[in-house]
């Protein structure tokens, strides 16, 4: 889980928070899990559902009082899932189809090699150690439940009955008891009276489920569940009947849950470098545009001016011309006229000589 | 000397008074009840529906439709369309008050709500999507808190303050819709981490890319849905650009709006078609998308073009209601309905009635908080002092623009 974190996303929004981690959103490893961490191997044909698991986690955990005793079978009747008083439950699955009676399995976090608990979880509360267990920090917790909607397994739980404090509570396998030296093993491992439970090495416990397929390959569905389902947990099971018949999803897929949002993530710091270049271009060229345009009413009215301008002078040449032309036309033909009166009155004159002459 | 006392009681209670104190009675003895008895005493969430009513309504919704926030200051700012510059101050104050609300709806839902700054100051869980949500809610929280202030300085006469943020409003703009588009889509993407929760028609790896966009049509339509009822209730506070641009703001948005639904239906059903989910259409599930799909995206789009072109103002106001319902059908179904589509019914979450007080309380103090503000600070009005300062300084933005100054 720490191997994955992006630092892209804190650049995103521009603040400069602590992460020290490399990222690896778009890396081609596969991450095995923590070499020689520990886990459980669960064998359906074992268990024979005497809930003393239950009383061995409840007892070691502290944890309080169920209504009915451990040894009431009666609440097998229903299926139940894990509480904020309960790390884990055994459930009966009756009705599968050839087979007599009834199939155990025992419930509790599978403690994924990359959990999507932590992955989710936004003040990283929750830590996979290398041991193998998935532990959870209250000291940091915020109560946001987004672990509750991740987790594949339905796992954790909540203490909605908390005002103030309540608790994100969930099996941790035990690693406080036995860091601490008050166990070996986990509660429920060393509760069980049938080695249905076996604690040990992820890797050795995969070996020992082969060797029970080899050895009675008639008895077991040839799957490790948890193997691979969700990237692999430390948690393993093995079955006689299909998992699907035992309360186990076989739909969940080979995909550790980091990388579901992984993409997703990926485009935040993209988004944050891009968008303000984009959108400020965008500013740019809408401000560019209304520039243009401004100028070019500017241009195009001083022009209309110009051109009216040219136009009014032209039509006042054109009138001053004409009356130039008409003032000249209207002397010629004054001029003309009293020439031709001048000559009309001079004629008349010579007339009337000749006719005093005769 | 009491007639007195009798005849002012009298005059205070108005229906409107009456409803709002009944509502706020009930929604402040939830609260004490949430804070006293815890979440179990007051809400049906269980260990299977870790998130119900007050997520579903309050974040996810409540973000959505605070979009108007970041579309039309976008719009006025960043893409030029000017003429809808009276809309940006009552678009912000609401989506202020609208995150502020969401915010303050995380501290019912949250169990120790005193550490919701935990993840940015504590320890921080950067591989978290709702890490990013956060930070991002945080971040515009702020930049909308810095994008309101003017409204405020102005009403109290601060010029100075008032005029370095006013310089700002392009790069706060910008701020705002890069922390919008991620958050808005990492809604959406807090889903990606639960494909076997969820039913196929609303998983997609898209969904952070139908988170964002569809949000877009929730902003544009929440400020049409706002300014009906505005000029309804608050007409008396408006100017007259903010009345005169009023239709044209009406119409543009109804415009955008349209076109961003088509492109909402257009990528839902790219997705529909690249998961090959055509199949779930004929169950009872795909009934209930096909609705959610055909009559509040694709039925919208045409109602908005239609109403547009005939110049149907009603019709849009309508139509912008019926968006908006569609957005909180969308964000219930994917976070309620097809969560934990696969448990048996009778596993399955409805609100208790404390957590409808409880939305319906934080509603009402938006509603009472905004008409606070508009009826007193320079909302729906450009306040007549610094008017002619703004007109000046777009002028002067127009003859000599230089890169340095922003805004307008």
């Amino acid at each position: 889980m720490q191997r994955r974190t992006f630092l892209g996303l804190l650049g995103a929004a521009g603040i400069g928070a602590a992460v020290t981690k490399t990222a690896q959103a778009a890396s081609v490893q596969h991450f095995e899990g923590y070499p020689d961490s520990y886990g459980v191997l669960f064998d359906a044909t074992r268990c024979i559902g005497c809930r003393s698991c239950e009383a061995g986690c409840n007892q070691i955990n502290g944890l309080p009082a169920p209504h009915k005793p451990f040894d009431d079978l009666s609440v097998l009747a229903k299926k139940r899932r894990t509480d904020a008083k309960t790390f884990t439950v055994v459930n009966r699955f009756d009705q599968i189809p050839g087979v007599a009676g009834a199939v155990f399995r025992k419930d509790q976090c599978q403690h994924c090699l990359e959990p999507a608990c932590a992955s989710a979880c936004f003040v990283a509360a929750f830590t996979k150690t290398p041991q193998g267990a998935v532990i959870w920090d209250e000291s940091v917790c915020v109560g946001c439940r987004y672990c509750m909607i991740a987790c594949p397994f339905e796992i954790p739980t909540y203490e909605y009955n908390e005002p103030l404090t309540p608790r994100v509570m969930k099996c941790h396998m035990c690693h406080p008891h036995i860091t601490s030296g008050k166990a070996t093993v986990p509660g429920c491992v060393g509760a069980c009276p049938t080695e249905a439970l076996v604690y040990g090495k992820r890797t050795d416990l995969l070996a020992i489920a082969r060797q029970r397929f080899a050895a009675f390959p008639d008895r077991y569905v040839n799957h490790i569940y948890g193997e691979r389902e969700m990237g692999g947990t430390n948690w393993l099971y093995i079955s006689g009947v299909p998992f699907r018949y035992i309360g186990l999803r076989e739909d969940l897929g080979v995909t550790p849950a980091p990388e579901l949002t992984s993409g997703a993530l990926a485009a935040v710091p993209i988004i944050s470098a891009a968008w303000p270049v984009l959108l400020t271009g965008i500013y740019a060229i809408n401000k560019r545009r209304d520039k243009i345009a401004a100028e070019e009413k500017k241009q195009a009215v001083k022009e209309a001016l110009a051109k009216a301008q040219a136009k009014a002078k032209e039509e006042l040449d054109k009138a001053l011309a004409k009356a130039e032309a008409e003032k000249k036309s209207a002397i010629e033909r004054e001029v003309k006229k009293a020439l031709e009166e001048a000559a009309k009155a001079q004629a008349e004159a010579d007339k009337g000589q000749t006719e005093e002459g005769e | 000397m009491s007639t007195l006392k009798t005849e002012n009681l009298k005059q205070y209670l108005t229906p409107f008074n009456i409803v709002v104190g009944i509502i706020l009675l009930l929604g402040g003895f939830v609260t004490i009840l949430r804070f006293t008895k815890g979440l179990g005493a007051v809400t049906n969430l269980t260990d299977n529906y870790p998130w119900g009513l007050w997520i579903s309504f309050d974040l996810l919704c409540g973000v959505a439709l605070a979009a108007g926030g970041y579309t039309t200051s976008a719009a006025c700012y960043v893409f030029g369309l000017k003429r809808f510059h009276s809309a940006v101050r009552p678009a912000i104050l609401t989506a202020f008050l609208g995150y502020a609300l969401v915010v303050f709806a995380l501290h019912y839902d949250v169990g120790r709500p005193w550490r919701l700054p935990y993840p940015f100051f504590v320890q921080s869980g950067p591989t978290s999507v709702l890490f990013e949500v956060g930070l991002c809610v945080f971040l515009y929280l702020i930049t909308l808190f810095i994008e309101w202030v003017p409204s405020a300085l102005e009403w109290l006469g601060i010029r100075k303050p008032r005029d370095i943020i006013v310089k700002a409003t392009l790069a706060l703009t910008i701020f705002g819709v890069v922390l919008s588009t991620m958050h808005q889509s990492s809604l959406g993407a807090l889903f990606l981490i639960a494909p076997s929760k969820m039913h196929p028609l609303w998983y997609s790896s898209y969904i952070p890319l139908f988170f964002f966009v569809s949000s877009i049509a929730a902003g544009l339509s929440m400020v049409i849905f706002e300014s009906t009822l505005s000029h309804h209730y608050m007409h008396d506070k408006m100017d007259e650009t903010y009345l005169k641009e009023h239709d044209g703001v009406t119409y543009g948005f109804a415009k955008g709006a349209a076109m961003v639904l088509v492109l909402y239906f257009f990528i839902k059903v790219v997705g529909l078609t690249l998961d090959n989910n055509w199949s779930y259409l004929l169950t009872g599930y795909g009934a209930w998308y096909l609705l959610e799909l055909l009559g509040f995206v694709a039925l919208p789009a045409f109602l908005y073009a239609i109403a547009v072109r005939e110049k149907k103002l009603t019709l849009i106001r309508w139509t912008a209601v019926l968006t908006v319902l569609g957005i909180v059908l969308n964000r219930f179904n994917v976070s309620l309905v097809a969560f934990n589509w696969h448990l048996p019914p009778e596993m399955r979450y409805f609100p208790r009635w404390h957590e409808f007080v409880v939305s319906i309380f934080v509603v009402t103090i938006g509603l009472l908080v905004f008409r606070f503000i508009a009826s007193r600070m320079p909302i729906f009005y450009e306040h007549p002092d610094f008017k002619e300062h703004e007109a000046r300084e777009l002028e002067e933005h127009e003859l000599k623009p230089h890169p340095q100054t922003w805004g307008h």
